[in-house]
């Protein structure tokens, strides 16, 4: 038996999330200690596991398997392929960036460290899963902890609201993207929940065509779609700083994600029947989105909205079902989560500081808080699709999917940038620049030490990936040639 | 060594960003620290263009000193890098501009280290743009290069820097996005972002690229996206209005650099990539560009003309030069393979090396005087020439480099391009005659107010003159204006070399 890395990656943080509960609420330094430490682990057995991966050989590695309920073809089945790698990095990424900003919380830590254990737990679960089954325990498994998160530690002003407006959201898309599975496991005749067997189970097409548009909704809700998009905002805004980072940077991937493999993966003639309708509704993400961001005057939301912009870019890239376009979304997965996250973190520490989103009430930040000022630059930089930065490779081949697909789509959505770039500067420009508001001026200090790990490592990583794209790109596309096997292949 | 000499381009490319990282470990106190080893940076950069220079064979037609690895193998992208004489022309300008540049900005006492390292990093972002030889990363650097600009405007510029500083990136942004989709197009079509292939390969296309859309009118519609990209940065009326806004705001050293190099991206663009990869298309339509280059030549000048404030006089007068370089475009454009197309392009490339020089000088010169009476009113000056003699006399100098006296570089590369244009373009070309009678017009009107006339007493014991390390900057820049006025041969042959063989 070889040694089990992914088992590891996902039971390390369960794990330390269930120690963490039986800790005494004083023992802060232990529950950050434990927290952290998860983190490093799960961080570093990630990165082990992208250099363990073989490029060449491609398909789905690190496989273990072991019986879970057999009379029902259900297994605990783990692998990954080039396309949940990078996801399972990400998820590693901002879990452990996630942690260290939170260092700052004093409201009983040990429940929200433990929490987000278990919520970093479900998304590395669903991004490992090869099994239908295992993927929707892991996919619902995050319900409660995001829940109780946002109502518990979340911004007081809006957190019951979108709290309960996301769970519910997502509670009846993963209802529907449900019966879609278990209309999977029933048509197919195989009595396996092994999505590698299922991916070959030849269903017919108009079952195809029919399941696909309940997996493809039900899973897609999650990652904001059209117009099933209006808990993001809500959602990230209303919850604390180290989950809107981890729900943007992280879940809206896994919704992403799932309806990729169980949707595209599994019903393929449905995809493609259906093709042209996502490339619609992920238009409007992406340029509705935008727009809206534009014209938001709390600091978050801006955030907020632009996840639901560029998530639309990932949508795209998945229903042109070209090879360019899928190679761009799986990096557009990875490269929004890495800069939704550094957003996220940045909005988080100028909000721990100023006490204030509005943002004409903010101003002059760059002088006390540089690092926040860069990494908030930076991470815009990458938004706008800025050439150098790891959104540029990631938005550029969705483009050309799109091209093939449905040239007015490209010509479309390309208008978003300009807007992207409009509201990227004048928000940066309005916070970090100009008059400080004196209620403030001498109370706000420069970012802490944690904080300028968590910049300095997330804006390496895209400087990094969008200088050598080669870093990933190779990865992403040994995963999109087994889907394009699937489409029939070109 | 063998290493080094065999990516002499990328050593070029990457010294001034090494150094912008390098800063990181200077402290920020230490501004003399600071400005040195930036200026040492650049400067190592330009000996090493130099090198590239000598080792450029000139007789050897295409591209030269060729580096090509593996980039982004997704789309199929390589970092290929390569010159001929255009690119080395422009790259030689882009390093010699750069350590003046350096030089000139003494005056900034804020936030010095991030402002050298943004003028490094535009500095290889420029370089790129020279350099490359695939599509997709001549894009990549198009882009890179605006954000540090955004950024010198935005933060180190004057009153309305804000107004200015997002007209430029949301302009020149706007303009590249049509770019950006053409090259994707350009991408889905071949299979292949490198320009060599491209340009063997892109023009003689035919079938079907889109069902349903005639292949000719999507070639029309992709050469006017790469058209409105590079015109905008040129600029080309009516999309200059970004123009005169950015140079007002930018700091000094700033506004020499988007004078002196980054318009000149705009005109490489059209003759690396619009002339080459749209024959046809360009042929068909160069009776708009030559319309649009008179047309800047003429409102150039008036608008110029028409300017009190020094720099925004300065800044129309950009305007105006450019539209030279863009009249000899659209010759090449018309009568390819004529010798006309060859003349004019040699005077368009030659005019783009001056106007790269002469601005540069003129911008610093306004800077000179603003620092010191911080107006840059005309009204305000009057009679200068009686205390500031040394002053006095380099900005005469400058000026008549600039409206093109006979003697002068500006001179050389001007009639070229007329020359040229006029068998071609014959009504254009007089017309434009006209629109350089007005730059003499605005030249001496700058001349008149600041220097000559009665003197402004509010002046007087208040204006030191120029100093021996501003005489430094400018010095080399009026001797190779001179030096080109009188023997234009020492830059013309490999010019003429590129011309030759791409026109």
């Amino acid at each position: 038996m070889t040694f089990p890395i992914l088992s590891l990656v996902i039971f390390t943080p369960l794990v330390a999330g269930i120690v963490l509960l039986f800790l005494p609420q004083e023992k802060r330094n232990w529950i950050l200690g434990i927290a952290t430490g998860a983190a490093v682990i799960d961080l570093l057995l990630s990165v082990a596991a992208y250099f363990s991966y073989n490029i060449n050989a491609g398909g789905y590695q690190l496989l273990e398997k072991l019986d879970w309920v057999p009379q029902l073809g259900i297994s605990y089945y783990v692998g990954i392929d080039g396309l949940s790698l990078p996801l399972l990095l990400l998820g590693s990424i901002v879990t452990f960036c996630g942690v260290l900003v939170s260092w700052r919380v004093e409201d009983r830590p040990r429940e929200f460290f433990a929490f987000m254990m278990f919520l970093a737990a479900s998304v590395q679960g669903v991004f490992a899963s090869l099994d239908l089954f295992m993927l929707f325990f892991f996919f619902e498994l995050a319900v409660f902890p995001k829940y109780l998160m946002i109502i518990l530690w979340g911004s007081p002003k809006t957190r019951e609201y979108g709290g309960m407006k996301l769970t519910l959201y997502l509670f009846v898309g993963s209802m529907i993207a449900l019966m879609g599975a278990l209309a999977i496991y029933s048509g197919s005749g195989l009595r396996t929940f092994d999505m590698l067997k299922l991916e070959n189970a030849g269903f017919a097409v108009e079952f195809q065509r029919l399941w696909f548009v309940a997996i493809f909704l039900g899973f897609g809700v999650l990652s904001g779609i059209f117009p099933f998009h209006s808990w993001a905002p809500d959602g990230h805004v209303a919850a604390p700083t180290a989950i809107s980072m981890l729900l943007a940077g992280v879940e809206m991937k896994v919704g992403a994600f799932a309806a990729l493999r169980v949707g595209i993966m599994l019903l393929p003639e449905g995809a493609k029947y259906w093709a042209p309708w996502i490339l619609v509704l992920a238009t409007i993400n992406v340029v509705y989105g935008a727009l809206i961001a534009l014209i938001q005057t709390d600091f978050k939301y801006v955030i907020g909205f632009s996840s639901v912009s560029h998530m639309g870019l990932v949508l795209i890239g998945f229903a042109s079902l070209d090879r360019n376009g899928l190679n761009g979304a799986g990096l557009q997965m990875f490269s929004h989560g890495v800069m939704t996250a550094l957003f996220f973190a940045v909005v988080g520490m100028v909000y721990d500081r100023t006490h204030t989103r509005d943002i004409n009430r903010l101003g002059g930040l760059f002088k006390k808080m540089p690092w926040a000022g860069v990494g908030f630059i930076v991470a815009g930089l990458v938004s706008m699709g800025m050439p150098g930065f790891s959104g540029f490779i990631a938005e550029f081949p969705i483009m050309m999917g799109a091209w093939q697909a449905a040239p007015i789509v490209a010509i479309i959505a390309i208008v978003a940038v300009l807007i992207t770039a409009a509201y990227i500067l004048l928000v940066f420009r309005r916070v970090f620049f100009g008059e400080m508001d004196a209620e403030y001026a001498n109370s706000v200090g420069d970012v802490n030490i944690q904080d300028k790990i968590v910049i300095g490592l997330l804006v390496v990583i895209m400087i990094a990936l969008g200088s050598f794209p080669i870093l990933m790109s190779p990865l992403i596309q040994s995963g999109v040639n087994h889907v394009m096997v699937l489409l029939g292949g070109k | 060594m063998d290493l080094l000499s065999n990516h002499l381009l990328t050593l070029v490319l990457f010294v001034p960003t090494a150094a912008a990282v390098a800063l990181f470990l200077i402290p920020a106190r230490s501004e003399k620290g600071l400005t040195w080893f930036a200026f040492g940076a650049s400067i190592l950069s330009f000996l090493l263009s130099l090198v590239v220079w000598m080792r450029f064979v000139p007789a050897q037609s295409g591209f030269q000193l060729q580096e090509q690895v593996a980039w982004y193998p997704a789309v199929n992208a390589t970092y290929h890098l390569g010159i001929d004489g255009l690119s080395l022309t422009m790259v030689l300008l882009t390093t010699f501009l750069t350590p003046l540049a350096i030089l000139a900005s003494n005056h900034i006492k804020e936030r010095l280290k991030p402002y050298l390292q943004l003028f490094l990093l535009l500095e290889t972002g420029m370089l790129g743009v020279f350099l490359s030889l695939d599509l997709l990363l001549f894009f990549v650097f198009w882009e890179v290069g605006l954000v540090p600009m955004y950024f010198l405007i935005n933060q180190w510029g004057g009153q309305n820097r804000n107004y200015a500083s997002l007209k430029f990136i949301l302009f020149t942004l706007g303009g590249s996005l049509g770019l950006l989709l053409a090259i994707q197009l350009m991408g889905v079509v071949t299979g292949t972002y490198d320009l060599v292939v491209l340009i063997a390969k892109w023009p003689t296309i035919h079938g079907v690229i889109i069902p349903g859309i005639d292949t000719s009118f999507i070639k029309s519609v992709a050469f006017f996206a790469f058209v409105i990209a590079f015109s905008v940065k040129v600029p080309v009326f009516p999309f200059h209005t970004w123009l005169p806004d950015a140079h007002t705001e930018a700091p000094t050293a700033g506004s020499m650099i988007l004078a002196g190099v980054l318009l000149k991206l705009g005109a490489y663009g059209f003759l690396r990539l619009v002339l080459p990869l749209f024959p046809n298309e360009a042929s068909q339509y160069a009776w708009v560009l030559a319309g649009l280059a008179t047309l800047a030549i003429i409102l150039g000048a008036l608008g110029a003309w028409g300017q009190n404030d020094f720099k925004r006089l300065v800044a129309y007068s950009s305007i105006n030069h450019m539209g030279f370089v863009i009249l000899g475009i659209a010759v090449a454009a018309r009568a390819q393979g004529t010798q006309d197309a060859v003349i004019a392009v040699n005077g368009a490339v030659l005019q783009m090396l001056m106007h790269g020089l002469s601005s540069a000088g003129m911008f610093f010169l306004v800077g000179v005087v603003y620092e010191r009476a911080h107006t840059r009113d005309l009204n305000n000056f009057g009679g200068l020439l009686a205390i500031l003699p040394k002053y006095g006399g380099i900005l005469i100098f400058m000026s008549m480099a600039s409206l093109g006296l006979p003697g002068m570089g500006g001179f050389v590369s001007e009639f070229l391009v007329v020359r040229g244009a006029f068998p071609v373009f014959m009504l254009a070309t007089c017309l434009s005659a006209i629109g350089l009678f007005f730059t003499g017009v605005y030249v001496l009107k700058a001349l008149k107010l600041v220097l000559h006339g009665p003197l402004n007493e509010r002046w007087v014991g208040k204006l030191t003159d120029i100093t021996w390390r501003e005489i430094a900057i400018v010095t080399p820049l009026m001797l190779l204006l001179l030096l080109t006025g009188i023997y234009p041969a020492w830059i013309m042959d490999l010019i003429n070399r590129a011309t030759m063989f791409w026109f």
